[in-house]
């Protein structure tokens, strides 16, 4: 066996939490590799290019946000465990958001950064409630940030404080949409952990979109010494008394570590020893995404930044029946960030998430599926049209579209290895990262942490506990 | 090493040595009146993660070890003090 195969720690994928602890580890002197499959770092965070223009994967804006000076925050976290200079994220903060419910949108609660926005609009429109609701935002705020693993019902914690059911499902749309792998209901912790990312908190994005970031998660990693080896996915993890003795590439060759940290999802984990897949219940995403000649405002859609829109007399968060359920959904408009004054995107981004099915989009014939995604575009941002400014002509939209884009839960799963193509991971969540080998955790979505921030905290916190403070305290 | 030069260590740059590494590790704190007789964690927004982060670089740049079970030992700057000279004097009259 040559030296190029012995680690003391080898971490499987290269998205955010990957990178994240491999960071931590290289930082403090661990011979670390990130093993990665495709040929772009980022997983469920990543990008591309197409026709020579630049899209984000998954990113509408970074959550957890806070401005420069606020600490005891994740974001702080991971500035500090990464040594991360906040500036070179470089992030601009939203315009501002809302939740819009009913047929044409005609319930709307408006947030921004700024918390006192939404208390005050859920005073105005649903005075009795008010008080609960800042009750839900002290409960919150005194919540640890790690928050914890499967729990009570947050609905059923909801409505001991607040009493209407139209308020409580516009609070939790955007939280769901944002990261339950949960249907209908959260989790009290990762509903605490949401509300804070995106109430308390809040959103910002790299002018330039994720890339941004990825840039300096990979120099920080290089710094540091972490080696990295793209294309090459791991095949097996071979165990042997209870641990995880090698871990076999696509290429057949072999490779040893003291510690396997896998980021790739708890059940793609267990495939990689041999397990055969639960047939979890997961939640997949379509997306539809046009480029238009134009900022969003000047076609006279306004200053939003992210609209959380629902049509029906409840909110539904559930797998769809159909290929895609199109009552609810995310509009994303990256233009609408305060980017600073002369500073802007080229051209305009209208971007629309919707709920989808997997198992109605996997396995078509190339004919079945191009008429599927041809078939939902339209459909898609129709529905979502009803909750933005009537355009002036009917066909102002086409005109002003120069490309268009689409993803759906197949795509995420040839790109990201997640099972189902599950932006959320699977529904039980493992906050301790623990297997059932002794020296192979967890980290990333199925950990139990969310959003770029979240990533990056489980990856160094699994690091931190399992790995670097291990040796400290033996010594 | 900056700490191998042979020469014994006092106190006060002992301190400054855990004040330099705090300053890295958590580079958004004012560090200008750190009370020596104050738990750190009372005055400076620091939690499990930054002493973790305080040990390893103690380790890292002077290999110093500090078990978990003194971990309370680096409370404030004089306790600081008082457990970690003794260890640099060490390392350094072994180089």
């Amino acid at each position: 066996m040559n030296s190029g195969s012995q680690y003391d720690v080898a971490i499987i994928g290269a998205g955010l939490s990957g990178l994240a602890a491999g960071i931590r580890l290289a930082h403090f002197g661990k011979r670390v590799c990130i093993f990665e499959r495709h040929n772009a770092v980022g997983g469920l965070n990543s990008f591309y290019s197409l026709g020579g223009r630049k899209y984000d994967v998954g990113l509408h804006a970074l959550t957890n946000f806070v401005p420069a000076g606020v600490k005891g925050t994740p974001l702080g976290k991971i500035l500090r465990q990464l040594r991360i200079d906040r500036d070179e994220l470089a992030l601009s903060p939203q315009k501002g958001s809302r939740v819009a419910f009913g047929p044409g949108g005609e319930s709307v609660l408006r947030f921004t950064n700024d918390f006192a926005l939404l208390e005050s609009e859920v005073a105005s429109k649903f005075p009795s409630q008010a008080e609960g609701f800042r009750r839900i935002a002290a409960f919150v705020r005194d919540m640890p940030l790690s928050g914890g693993a499967a729990g009570p019902s947050a609905r059923a914690y909801i409505r001991g404080c607040i009493g209407d059911p139209v308020l409580e499902d516009m609070m939790l749309c955007p939280l769901m949409f944002y990261g339950s792998a949960r249907e209908d209901d959260m989790d009290l912790s990762q509903f605490a952990i949401m509300f804070r990312a995106l109430y308390l908190e809040g959103f910002a994005r790299p002018l330039e979109g994720v890339r941004v970031i990825m840039r300096v998660i990979l120099e920080k990693y290089r710094e540091a010494g972490g080696e990295r080896r793209m294309k090459c996915g791991v095949r097996s993890i071979v165990a042997r008394e209870g641990r995880a003795a090698a871990l076999v590439l696509d290429t057949g060759e072999e490779i040893r570590a003291d510690h396997v940290l896998s980021s790739i999802g708890a059940d793609e984990t267990q495939a990689l020893l041999g397990a055969r897949p639960r047939a979890a219940r997961t939640l997949g995403y379509v997306e539809t995404i046009s480029v238009l000649d134009r900022a969003p405002a000047a076609l006279g859609w306004g200053d939003d930044t992210i609209v959380f829109f629902n049509d029906s007399e409840r909110f539904t968060y559930r797998d769809p029946a159909e290929q895609v359920d199109t009552r609810s959904g995310i509009i994303c408009f990256p233009n609408n960030f305060d980017y600073g004054p002369g500073r802007g995107l080229a051209e305009g981004f209208f971007r629309v998430t919707c709920l989808a099915h997997y198992e109605s989009w996997k396995g078509l014939t190339e004919a079945a599926y191009a008429a599927g995604k041809a078939r939902w575009f339209g459909e898609i941002q129709e529905s979502a049209m009803r909750f933005l400014p009537r355009l002036e002509a009917a066909d102002a939209l086409a005109r002003a579209t120069v490309a268009t884009d689409m993803f759906t839960p197949t795509t995420v799963e040839k790109f990201t290895g997640h099972f189902r193509g599950a932006i959320y991971g699977s529904p039980e969540k493992n906050p301790d990262g623990r297997t059932a080998l002794s020296n192979l955790y967890l980290c990333g979505t199925d950990q139990g942490m969310l959003g770029i921030v979240g990533s990056m905290l489980s990856g160094i916190s699994m690091a931190n506990r399992h790995i670097l403070q291990a040796p400290a305290a033996a010594a | 090493m900056i700490c191998a030069a042979n020469h014994h260590m006092t106190n006060e740059e002992c301190k400054k040595a855990v004040l330099d590494i705090i300053a890295d590790i958590a580079p958004d704190e004012d560090l200008s009146n750190v009370k020596p007789d104050v738990r750190l964690r009372d005055q400076l927004q620091l939690d499990s993660m930054d002493f973790l982060d305080i040990v390893m670089e103690l380790r890292k740049r002077h290999g110093i070890e500090v078990p978990e079970a003194d971990y309370m030992r680096l409370a404030s700057l004089d306790s600081c003090a008082e457990y970690l000279t003794p260890k640099f004097n060490a390392l350094a009259a072994k180089s």
